[in-house]
């Protein structure tokens, strides 16, 4: 099946303009979502990761501008226009009807993301009511209820205030709001990171069945690398605004190509596959104000050598096989020119990965199991 | 009027310090890099200044009567005269004394007085930390003017009592203490759930060195913002009373000089400088103090600092960042 | 419904310190203010009636215990009893106060309602429009105008428009000369044109606040993610500004409101001495000048009253307006 490009970021910069200097919080990235693909974007705090998702619907303020690039958006599947649109030229009321109907965001925390003085019903309807203004109110009541079911809100929550749901519950109801006008994309920033284990299963669980029946597409911002690994379709790593890293996830997961991947897949364990030691990264992530010259990542990196201090490393293309798509790296171990050796055998000399296992299933959501039924 | 935003909001004094450090600056160095601060504290200490310099910038006695009746400004008398025929200026700069002393007395002893409600009623629980707590809110929605005026006004039927500026600055002290104390009894309430107070529990120190030698450092910032608060309260408070003819009337103040204007109807015949000095002062040093006020605000509060790019301009012109 | 009966107490608590406190504070005061008293009424044709009603609120009897002086006073107060005015006499304190009080009501009623409103909605849209010309300009001179004192501004509004230009009048609260007072329209406009001064002096001691607070809290509002979401869904903008960002905003303006109504009412006694507004303030300075105590004390005791049920009030209304306090938060 061919892939459709849905959205295409092309070198986009974000700086973040500040007393000492332009911060650069977002560094030329690049990025293509298809869709019905789950793009993941994975990285610890301050790597760029929430600011590049802000950015991609110009939700940044202040003192954050965006420096270059261009944001192309394919449009809806049975839309007649060929030709793309730049998000990032987009006319006020052009903006206001792209956002939510085509593109929407889960945000991290439902508690803080909720209008506390208002009730769900109104939060539900009133994006509704601005997007078709033509729909009649109890039309939009369906609609919300219409939404709660799907998410597993019983409906007489209907009108609650946020204060009043659980916290599971008020995720779901972020998850319903994102829903509302059936868009192509929902970004979803750590949408289980503040909730417990066993509620974020469900969660989980509950986007990927709602993928599977609207078919939307998601880029899903994390720091858990490992989680990435079970949902997503394709995964970029960032590091101090740049991507390092841009593979598929059986790819990842097989060979990890960038030391700050590896070092990252080797603070997680997992159930599968052998033990192994584990290892984190030392140092911490730079503060942006003050980038390390060359290659960001090259204080805490185990493989740096002299041309790391030197030359930022550019992604480079790097085959994966023939039906798969090719894996992209920023890292000097893979330029022939720069390290004649060969990545592998600097790699392998302190190895620890385990290319002979296959990587964790797919979280999938079989017929048998129980779904949707959950408070 | 609002003199300072800091009501609930917790402020971290410990971070401004150490932010100031980050930037290899003393304490002075960080008021004096917030415009509104340098601005107000310009202010504060021009008029404290005039008021030490008095004897410099005049040869005339405030008291003094210099000239019959109520002369308009000229080169003897750059302010005019008063009603009695004292000169204006020289009632100006010796009054800023009786002005700002009074003021700063009741604001020290309000904030005296603050620390010790509003620490102690946060930091104690149950019916002790309820009953401070009802004490404190019982005073904060009294009215404080009236207030004042009431008991300055039973004060004046004793003449001991009566035309005495300490007794002025004592119901101001009585009437002000409520507000910050309420401030400082929030920040109190979540310092106190803090790991460093439980540490000092812990190793067994006292009660009082807890609240005073522990939590109270931590509240620098919040203390300092309402004593400038309670300073600038003060000083309307006392010119206002002093306009009422509560205050001492022998004594040359900005509030005796609106008081004596008043008194002679100044405004109605035309003999408007009697009036605008005084008042005009007293509106400069009040939006002085609060600029600090605001200062302060800003350098707790991060979000309403606006950024302002010293150096070169790097920010493009177009910001497509921003969401219309 | 718990919550509100224990804000009601509280205010009950509140007005009973008032209550003592004007008990006590004369009988602590060195010197006597209450033989002061009674000797200026000595000269006047007073009845014994209203010479015991005196001697209750006052305590000039040392035979009688002062628990007893207590409830004796606290039964006066329930009957109305809050003495002779000397400055007015023979009107009674509780007369005086009656005619007062309406004329101070609709000042300062109408000058909050002015001051607030536009001052909520300036500081929402300066708040909004960050870093514009207004932005930087209007809370430095809002700052100034506040610090200026309320009678000072006043007095510069009377000479200005009033002495000067004579644009409006500056005297009274209505023509007493060609006027009677009653349900008339000559009335009522003469009363119209008589406030016009004291509500602007009012509106303009105290718009800062409002606008300032406003301001902030709408700056920390913004921050939050519901805006940011409400920004996210394509939302008109103003439906944002309004129902995410300000309904969220104003909750500590109304929070703060017992203090802002306390400084207005400050402002509201000097604004009338100044224009000579025949209401509470102006009663109670004449009662200063005169030494009439028991007039200073019942006016206080009127404006107290009053403060409370103001503040009251405001707690309802952020009962109403704040989902979370409804059933004791969470």
């Amino acid at each position: 099946m061919t892939l459709q490009t849905l959205l295409e970021i092309k070198s986009l910069s974000v700086d973040y303009g500040s007393a000492s200097g332009a911060v650069h919080a977002v560094d030329d990235v690049s990025l293509t979502l298809e869709r019905g693909q789950v793009l993941g974007l994975a990285g610890e705090s301050g790597s760029g990761k929430s600011t590049l998702a802000y950015a991609i619907t110009r939700l940044l303020n202040p003192p954050a501008v965006i420096t270059n690039g261009e944001i192309l958006y394919y449009g809806r599947k049975n839309a007649d226009a060929a030709a793309p649109v730049d998000i990032l030229d987009m006319s006020r009321s052009e903006l206001r009807t792209f956002r939510w109907s085509e593109l929407a965001i889960v945000f991290q925390s439902a508690m803080n993301a909720l209008n506390p003085v208002m009730n769900l019903e109104i939060q539900i309807t009133d994006v509704i009511k601005a997007h078709n203004p033509g729909l009649s109110a109890s039309a939009r009541r369906g609609r919300a209820l219409e939404l709660l079911r799907l998410v597993g809100i019983a409906p007489d929550r209907l009108r609650s205030f946020p204060h009043e749901l659980s916290g599971g519950m008020r995720q779901r109801a972020i998850i319903a709001i994102a829903l509302a006008l059936a868009p192509e994309i929902i970004i979803m920033d750590e949408p289980t990171t503040a909730l417990d284990v066993v509620v974020q299963r469900d969660i989980l669980s509950q986007i990927l069945a709602l993928r599977t029946e609207f078919g939307f597409s998601i880029i899903f911002i994390t720091h858990d690398l490992s989680l990435l690994l079970e949902l997503a379709d394709k995964i970029a790593i960032m590091y101090a605004g740049r991507i390092v890293e841009l593979a598929t996830r059986e790819e990842i997961y097989r060979q990890p190509r960038h030391p700050y991947t590896r070092g990252l897949l080797n603070s997680f364990p997992t159930l599968h596959g052998p033990r192994r030691r584990m290892s984190g990264i030392p140092g911490s992530p730079p503060d942006l104000r003050s980038v390390p010259p060359g290659c960001a990542f090259h204080p805490r990196c185990p493989y740096a050598f002299d041309a790391c201090p030197k030359i930022v490393p550019a992604l480079l293309d790097i085959p994966t096989g023939k039906t798969t798509p090719n894996a992209l790296v920023a890292c000097h171990l893979y330029d022939p020119a720069l390290n004649p050796e060969g990545a592998e055998s600097v790699l392998n000399a302190q190895s620890n990965d385990h290319t002979d296992a296959a990587p964790p299933p797919q979280v999938e959501l079989s017929a048998s199991s129980d779904a949707g039924g959950e408070q | 009027m609002q003199v300072t935003n800091l009501t609930d909001q917790n402020i971290d004094s410990a971070s401004i310090l150490s932010s100031a450090k980050g930037r290899k600056r003393t304490i002075v160095g960080v008021l004096t890099s917030n415009p509104k601060i340098a601005v107000g504290v310009g202010i504060v200490a021009f008029f404290v200044l005039t008021a030490i310099a008095a004897p410099l910038l005049t040869p005339y006695d405030p008291n003094a009567t210099i000239v019959t009746g109520s002369l308009p400004p000229s080169a003897a008398h750059i302010f005019g005269t008063t009603g009695l025929g004292q000169d204006m200026f020289a009632q100006i700069v010796y009054g800023a004394r009786v002005t700002i002393l009074i003021g700063f007395t009741a604001a020290i002893g309000s904030t005296l007085l603050q620390v010790f409600f509003g620490l102690t009623s946060g930091y104690f629980g149950g019916i002790v930390g309820d009953a401070l707590n009802l004490f404190i809110n019982v005073f904060l929605v009294l009215p404080g003017l009236p207030l004042a005026i009431v008991l300055a006004s039973l004060a004046s039927a004793n003449a001991a009592t009566n035309n005495n500026e300490a007794v002025i600055a004592l119901v101001l002290l009585f009437t002000t203490w409520a507000y910050g104390a309420r401030v400082l009894r929030a920040q109190t309430l979540s310092l106190k759930e803090r790991d460093f107070v439980a540490a000092a529990r812990a190793t067994g120190e006292g009660t009082l060195h807890i609240i005073f030698a522990e939590i109270l450092p931590n509240e620098i910032a919040l203390v300092a913002a309402t004593f400038v608060g309670t300073f600038v309260y003060a000083v309307g408070a006392e010119v206002a009373l002093e306009f009422l003819g509560l205050g001492n009337t022998s004594q040359a103040s900005w509030g005796e000089i609106l008081y004596w204007a008043q008194a002679n109807s100044a405004l109605i015949i035309g003999k408007w400088w009697q009036f605008v000095p005084a008042g005009l002062c007293i509106a400069f040093l009040c939006a002085g103090l609060a600029f600090i006020n605001f200062g302060i605000d800003e350098l707790a509060n991060p979000r309403l600092r606006v950024e302002r790019s010293r150096h070169r301009r790097v920010l493009p012109k177009k910001n497509k960042a921003v969401a219309p | 419904m718990r919550h509100l009966l224990r804000r009601v107490g509280f205010y009950l608590v509140a007005l009973w310190a008032a209550v003592t406190f004007n008990f006590i504070i004369p009988r602590l005061m060195p010197g006597d203010p209450a033989e002061a008293y009674i000797a200026k009424l000595q000269g006047q044709h007073v009845t014994r009636q209203e010479m015991d009603a005196i001697r209750q609120l006052f305590g000039v009897n040392p035979n009688v215990p002062l628990w007893r002086q207590y409830l004796d006073y606290l039964n006066g107060l329930l009957h109305g009893n809050l003495g002779i005015s000397t400055s007015q006499f023979p009107t009674s304190v509780l007369d005086v106060l009656r005619q007062s009080l309406p004329w101070t009501m609709g000042l300062v009623g109408v000058a909050l309602i002015v001051s607030f409103i536009s001052g909520t909605l300036v500081g929402m849209i300066i708040a909004w429009r960050r870093g514009s010309w207004y932005d930087t300009a209007i809370p430095p001179i809002l700052t100034f105008l506040s610090a200026v004192p309320y009678f000072w501004m006043a007095l510069a509004l009377v000479y200005v428009f009033g002495v000067g230009l004579n644009w409006f009048p500056s005297n009274s609260g209505y023509d007493v000369f060609n006027v009677t007072p009653g349900w008339n329209s000559d009335f009522i406009v003469s009363v119209a044109q008589h406030a016009i001064l004291p509500v602007i002096t009012l509106v303009i001691g105290s718009l800062a606040g409002w606008v300032l607070t406003m301001r902030n809290t709408m700056l920390t509002t913004l921050s939050e993610d519901y805006v940011m979401m409400a920004q996210a869904k394509g939302l008109p903008e103003r439906r944002v500004m309004f129902n995410y960002a300000g309904r969220n905003a104003i909750l500590p303006s109304i929070t703060s409101f017992s203090i802002s109504l306390g400084l207005v009412v400050s402002g509201s006694l000097l604004t009338e001495i100044v224009f000579n507004y025949p209401g509470i303030g102006y009663a109670l300075y004449q009662a200063v000048q005169a030494d009439d105590y028991a007039l200073v004390e019942g006016c206080f005791l009127v404006i107290a009253l009053a403060v409370l049920i103001a503040n009251f009030l405001a707690e309802l209304v952020y009962t109403l307006l704040d989902p979370r306090v409804r059933r004791g938060g969470s």
